[in-house]
């Protein structure tokens, strides 16, 4: 379970993280939501020792990992899957796919896992062979996906995987994050398409300038007047 | 100009290319992964000639057994000047460290100067690499044949590394995007360390084939060198590692042909490589085979 206390974070004089708390419980979807600029992604920084924490705490399974370095906190089990997707354009999707499992020395096991990402997502092993630089907008955010999985991760965290694409593929990736969920990953997901997040949530937080401004289970965040009013449109 | 003559410039092209090659690799290759032009690379080249003459004359090591620990020594110092001079200003402006590394290519030639001395040193010549092939009339040095097989295979090893191992894959990724190669486990610094050291290794073989064929070494012998192997990766498009070989080539054989046909020009190699590099540049700003 990974667990985030009084997390604060700046840049410079930039206040991005006022003091925010939320716990992910092993097993579950979690989603973040909030507007442009509330603090998400530097929240998933956060916790992957990207940017530097401040004050607070963060924990897996009751051990402090504030402000390890990203490698170790990979070797946790933590992965995630970062705005804009960032493949490698440069390495083949089949490279891409290596890095993702870049601390595994497991062979085989290797080999499973790249199966099951493609089953998943069919069209990347028909794409096996092209750099990452030439696949379609939705096909680089299965290869993100799918080279996070690599390094088979308990926690998956993604920070925003539907935007900018067409409705189609976002259901289609959707679909796609329920069922990694089933295989029994736990799942911290970010949003600002936020219908689709709470409905699949088993929990939800909403951000506001470095602020949790309200929290509760996703199906009843969906029907929160707030949330309404300033995320689903109202 | 006969065809045997033809062929012995030639053969000399393509060593001294080899030699421009290895060291242009070693800008590409610390360009690509950092976006550092390591102003000190030429230097640690002059460096790499000095570890070996002190082998021989210091410590009596068998030529051989110097060049190896050359090598050694040369990777440990192209390291300990990345952890000295350039991380801690990873986070920095590009500009910073690029003043260091100028910085640290004026210490290391001050530091040569005031150790070693300012006068030519003679770099030992091994009797065995001295002696003359005769190929069917094109006399070719043992040294310029042994130096082609060794870049070679220097090359096909660099490449093995490169493209088929996983400290390769991390290079190559750390190359695009240090955040992400981060996210995937990647431990930045020993991938940093590692190129480093291969970069100087490259430099150090380069130097030992140099100072076999130009057998005077002195603190400011690497600037040159450097130079032109910079403007080889240029030429090449930096980060680029067939390109820095291919920089190489072009410079190693105008070197040699300038001498061979136009030996009244030849003072103006420098004039002649440097105008390529305009051209090049004028029509392909990334270099032949850079990315924009
Ligand atoms: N590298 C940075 N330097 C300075 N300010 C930043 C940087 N990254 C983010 N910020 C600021 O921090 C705040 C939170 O940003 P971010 O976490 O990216 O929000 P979100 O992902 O919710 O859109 C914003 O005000 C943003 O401008
Ligand atoms: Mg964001």
């Amino acid at each position: 379970m990974l667990e985030v206390k009084d997390l604060h974070v700046s840049y410079g004089a930039i206040k991005a993280l006022k003091g925010i708390s939320f716990r992910v419980e092993k097993g579950s979807i979690v989603t973040l939501i909030g507007s442009n600029g509330a603090g998400k992604t530097t929240t998933l920084k956060a916790i992957c020792g990207l940017v530097k924490v401040k004050s607070g705490q963060i924990t897996l399974d009751g051990d402090d990992i504030t402000n390890k370095p990203t490698n170790e906190i990979v070797s946790r089990k933590i992965t995630m899957v970062p705005e804009g997707r960032r493949i490698f354009p440069n390495l083949t999707v089949y490279e891409n796919l290596l890095v993702g499992a870049y601390q595994r020395k497991d062979k085989e096991g290797i080999k499973q896992d790249m199966e099951w990402a493609f089953s998943l997502f069919p069209r990347l092993k028909e794409r096996i062979n092209q750099k990452g630089g030439t696949l379609s907008g939705g096909e680089q955010q299965m290869l993100a996906i799918a080279r996070a999985l690599m390094s088979r991760p308990d926690l998956l965290m993604l920070d925003e995987p539907s935007l900018g694409l067409a409705p189609i593929i976002v259901e289609e990736l959707f679909m796609v994050i329920e069922k990694i969920h089933q295989e029994g990953k736990t799942i911290l997901l970010i949003e600002q398409n936020a219908y689709a997040a709470l409905n699949i949530a088993d929990y939800g937080y909403v951000l506001e300038t470095g602020q949790i401004a309200l929290h509760g289970p996703g199906k009843q965040l969906l029907g929160n007047e707030r949330v309404k009013q300033a995320y689903l449109g109202g | 100009m006969t065809w045997t003559l033809l062929l012995q410039h030639l053969a000399n092209g393509v060593a001294l290319g080899f030699v421009f090659g290895l060291v242009a690799i070693g800008y590409t290759l610390v360009y690509g992964v950092v976006k550092l032009v390591n102003f000190a690379h030429g230097d640690i080249f002059m460096m790499a000639s000095f570890f070996v003459y002190y082998g021989i004359v210091l410590f009596s090591f068998p030529w051989w057994f110097s060049f190896v620990c050359a090598i050694f020594l040369t990777a440990l110092l192209g390291i300990s000047i990345e952890k000295v001079a350039y991380k801690p200003l990873r986070d920095a402006p590009r500009i910073s460290s690029l003043c260091s590394a100028i910085g640290m290519s004026f210490l290391l030639e001050n530091f040569a100067t005031v150790v070693f001395g300012g006068r030519q040193k003679p770099f030992y010549q091994p009797q065995i690499l001295s002696k003359t092939l005769d190929i069917g009339g094109v006399r070719i040095q043992l040294v310029t044949v042994v130096t082609i097989l060794v870049s070679v295979a220097a090359l096909l090893f660099l490449n093995y590394l490169v493209y088929r191992t996983r400290m390769g894959l991390a290079m190559r990724a750390l190359a695009h995007d240090f955040d992400t190669a981060r996210l995937m486990g990647i431990n930045v610094d020993r991938t940093i360390t590692f190129t480093f050291a291969v970069g100087s290794s490259l430099a150090a073989i380069s130097a030992i084939f140099w100072a076999l064929r130009y057998p005077q070494i002195w603190p400011f012998m690497g600037v040159f060198p450097g130079w032109r192997a910079f403007t080889a990766a240029i030429i090449g498009g930096i980060g680029s590692i067939k390109g820095a070989m291919t920089g190489g080539f072009l410079i190693g054989m105008i070197s040699i042909m300038l001498v061979a046909f136009l030996p009244d020009l030849a003072g103006y190699r420098d004039a002649f490589i440097f105008m390529m590099l305009v051209l090049v540049l004028l029509f392909k700003p990334t270099g032949l085979f850079g990315e924009a």
